[in-house]
């Protein structure tokens, strides 16, 4: 693995379109860009890395700029052993003023234990289909949102917010295709629950725009604009050509993954996670305000793709390497 | 997202859904005939039916091992209904092309006085001159010329393009009588928003179903920028199986957009390309494992078992 530090070539810095505006007047002016490479990038990583590292790399994450890092998960170590050292990270992190800093959990135990450890926000997750909510967690969907009732109740009384996932909302590996009513249906029982924002993941990533617009534009019609955000998977190379429908149509919050970390469990050798990187890139271009610093998001990358052996999955990162 | 099962290669669903949803390998061998230029998909807005320029075999291989030209064009079967263009970029190059059988060739301009120096050791205007030279035979034996403007988007040595020199040369090269006009993000640091601004200066010069755009993928904008171009109406797109050829201004970065994750897309958007998807993945698995690298396209590497070309 090169040590060599990648850098953004000099004449692109800083990275800012001719205009100032937005190039297009139906985009967001700006997008909070939420990082998930700590929680679902390793835990789809198949090195287990050491608790001071994951420490290191949030507390980089930190510096860039990004507005919500999402740090660990408080499931049982028996299913996730990539996440067994949760509370260590959750104290172990410097969590700056203005970051948040979500888990997930899965249940009140989880929650609890969350919380104790400093947690401020937490995560649940739904599915839009129902074979995949079975075999993930040998339940019905709508058994799994009542196991959450507990959790959002806790949260509520306790003051902590608390995001919700809907996952295969554009394709599910177990049922094929997924009716855009039903992720509609599902976000808005989430919503309903109380979660401030729903985050609609593509989780095999075989999304394309057409399929995108067309769920999105069904969700729409029952839960607000400002409260969706997107989660693209990049298995099938789709993920930006998809983030751009979900910006064109108003969604303003999108999921990623330093350095495209994470792959996708049900592809041997696909990629998962879209790169933060590559995404912060885009969004630049296109003139849209993310606040993050995008060298230093590079940084980060190469400082956890070196702990783990791995070459970055981030184009941009690739084509910035000083070599 | 959540916790997951192990991986599910062989479920059955999960074929299914890439057969059924996603066309891969559900399209008529036949290209249907294509409908009009312009004809737009009734509910997207967006064209019927998009031309795909296969560069994998000139573009692609020139940045990974350039085989024999001459024996290439005398050995290949000619499929009908199927072009074949080779670059030409001089007159010495095109009558050698046409000895060897070419029916359609291609000439480079760059939209950057740097890059045109650094290339072909001359400015715009004199490689335009000779391009001249060129378009001038192809036009007395009526042989179509298709125009390649690089550095759109941006250029490695001068930075940032300005649209409107991009469209002062793609109109030179149309002008002479090039058919079409491919735009490339020779570098690929364009994004959508970069795109656009370049398209809507182009398309005050030359016609829409003269554009063609030609992306790089090396920082992950090409299919957004495909499209962002798509949405305004350009439907001819040049794409290389497997991603093939490299970046030769930044080590180790990809270079061309891979054909089998563009047809995906447009698959995916119900635009007709009449490319049948599974055939050039075998294509791109056939070039990979003689090349002895991996594939760039990620459905190839997502679809195909595992243990495959590396």
């Amino acid at each position: 693995m090169a040590a060599a530090r990648r850098l953004l070539p000099r004449w692109m810095v800083p990275l800012r379109p001719v205009s100032s505006a937005s190039a297009s007047g139906a985009l967001p002016k700006r997008v909070k860009v939420v990082e998930v490479g700590p929680r679902d990038g390793l835990q789809n990583e198949k090195s287990l890395v050491p608790t001071p590292v994951k420490i290191s790399l949030i507390n980089m994450l930190g510096e860039t700029g990004l507005p919500v890092i999402e740090a660990t998960s408080f499931v049982s170590p028996k299913w996730v052993p990539q996440m067994a050292d949760h509370t260590e990270v959750m104290q172990g992190i410097t969590q700056l003023p203005g970051v948040s800093y979500p888990v997930l959990t899965p249940n009140l135990k989880g929650f609890q234990a969350a919380v104790a450890a400093g947690a401020k926000e937490v995560s649940i997750f739904g599915a839009a289909s129902e074979l995949f909510t079975k075999k993930n967690i040998n339940c019905s969907i709508d058994e799994s949102l009542e196991r959450f009732s507990e959790v959002m109740a806790a949260a509520r009384a306790a003051n902590v917010p608390v995001r919700g996932y809907v996952s295969c909302v554009l394709g599910c590996p177990y049922e094929g295709k997924i009716s855009a009513a039903k992720v509609a249906e599902v976000s808005k029982k989430m919503y309903s629950m109380g979660c401030y924002e729903i985050s609609l993941g593509d989780t095999i990533g075989v999304g394309t725009p057409g399929s995108m617009k067309e769920m999105l534009t069904a969700v729409m019609k029952e839960v607000p604009v400002g409260a969706l955000a997107v989660h693209c998977h990049d298995t099938y190379g789709q993920a930006l050509a998809n983030i751009l429908v979900a910006l064109q149509m108003g969604v303003s919050v999108v999921d990623a993954s330093v350095a495209g970390l994470g792959g996708c469990p049900y592809a041997q050798g696909a990629s998962g996670n879209v790169a933060t990187e590559d995404l912060v890139y885009m969004l630049h271009g296109l003139g849209i305000h993310t606040g993050v610093d995008l060298q230093k998001l590079m940084d980060a990358g190469t400082f956890i793709c070196n702990a783990l052996n791995r070459r970055t999955n981030s184009k941009v990162s690739q084509a910035s390497c000083r070599l | 997202m959540g916790t997951v099962p192990s991986a599910l290669k062989h479920c059955l669903s999960y074929q299914h859904l890439l057969k059924e949803q996603l066309w891969i390998g559900e399209q008529a061998s036949q290209p249907p005939a294509a409908p009009h230029p312009g004809q737009e998909s009734q509910a997207s807005g967006l064209p019927a039916y998009v031309k795909i320029v296969e560069v994998g075999p000139r573009d692609g291989l020139q940045n990974e091992k350039m085989a024999d030209h001459k024996e290439v064009m005398r050995g290949i079967e000619r499929h009908p209904g199927v072009q074949y263009p080779v670059l030409t970029p001089n007159l010495q190059g095109f009558h050698a092309a046409i000895a060897a059988g070419a029916t359609e060739v291609s000439v480079f301009g760059a939209a950057s006085e740097t890059f045109s120096k650094m290339n072909i050791n001359c400015s715009i205007e004199e490689s335009i001159e000779k391009f001249e030279d060129v378009a001038k035979s192809a036009r007395n034996m009526n042989i179509p010329v298709r125009g390649y403007v690089s550095c759109a988007l941006g250029c490695p040595y001068e930075g940032n393009i300005i649209p409107t020199k991009v469209a002062e040369v793609s109109k030179r090269l149309y002008s002479m009588g090039c058919y079409e006009i491919s735009l490339g993000d020779t570098i690929g640091v364009g994004t959508p928003g970069s795109m656009k601004r370049m398209l809507e200066a182009v398309m005050k010069e030359i016609p829409l179903c003269a554009l063609a755009v030609h992306c790089h993928d090396t920082y992950g904008q090409a299919l957004a920028n495909i499209l962002t171009a798509i949405q305004m109406g350009v439907a001819v797109v040049d794409s290389s199986v497997a991603g093939l050829g490299g970046c030769p201004y930044a080590k180790g970065a990809t270079g061309n957009v891979a054909t089998e994750d563009v047809i995906y897309m447009l698959n995916g958007l119900g635009i007709n390309t009449g490319v049948n998807l599974y055939t050039v993945m075998e294509a791109g698995n056939f070039i990979c494992t003689a090349l002895n690298k991996k594939t760039n396209s990620k459905v190839a590497q997502a679809s195909f078992n595992t243990g495959t070309v590396n």
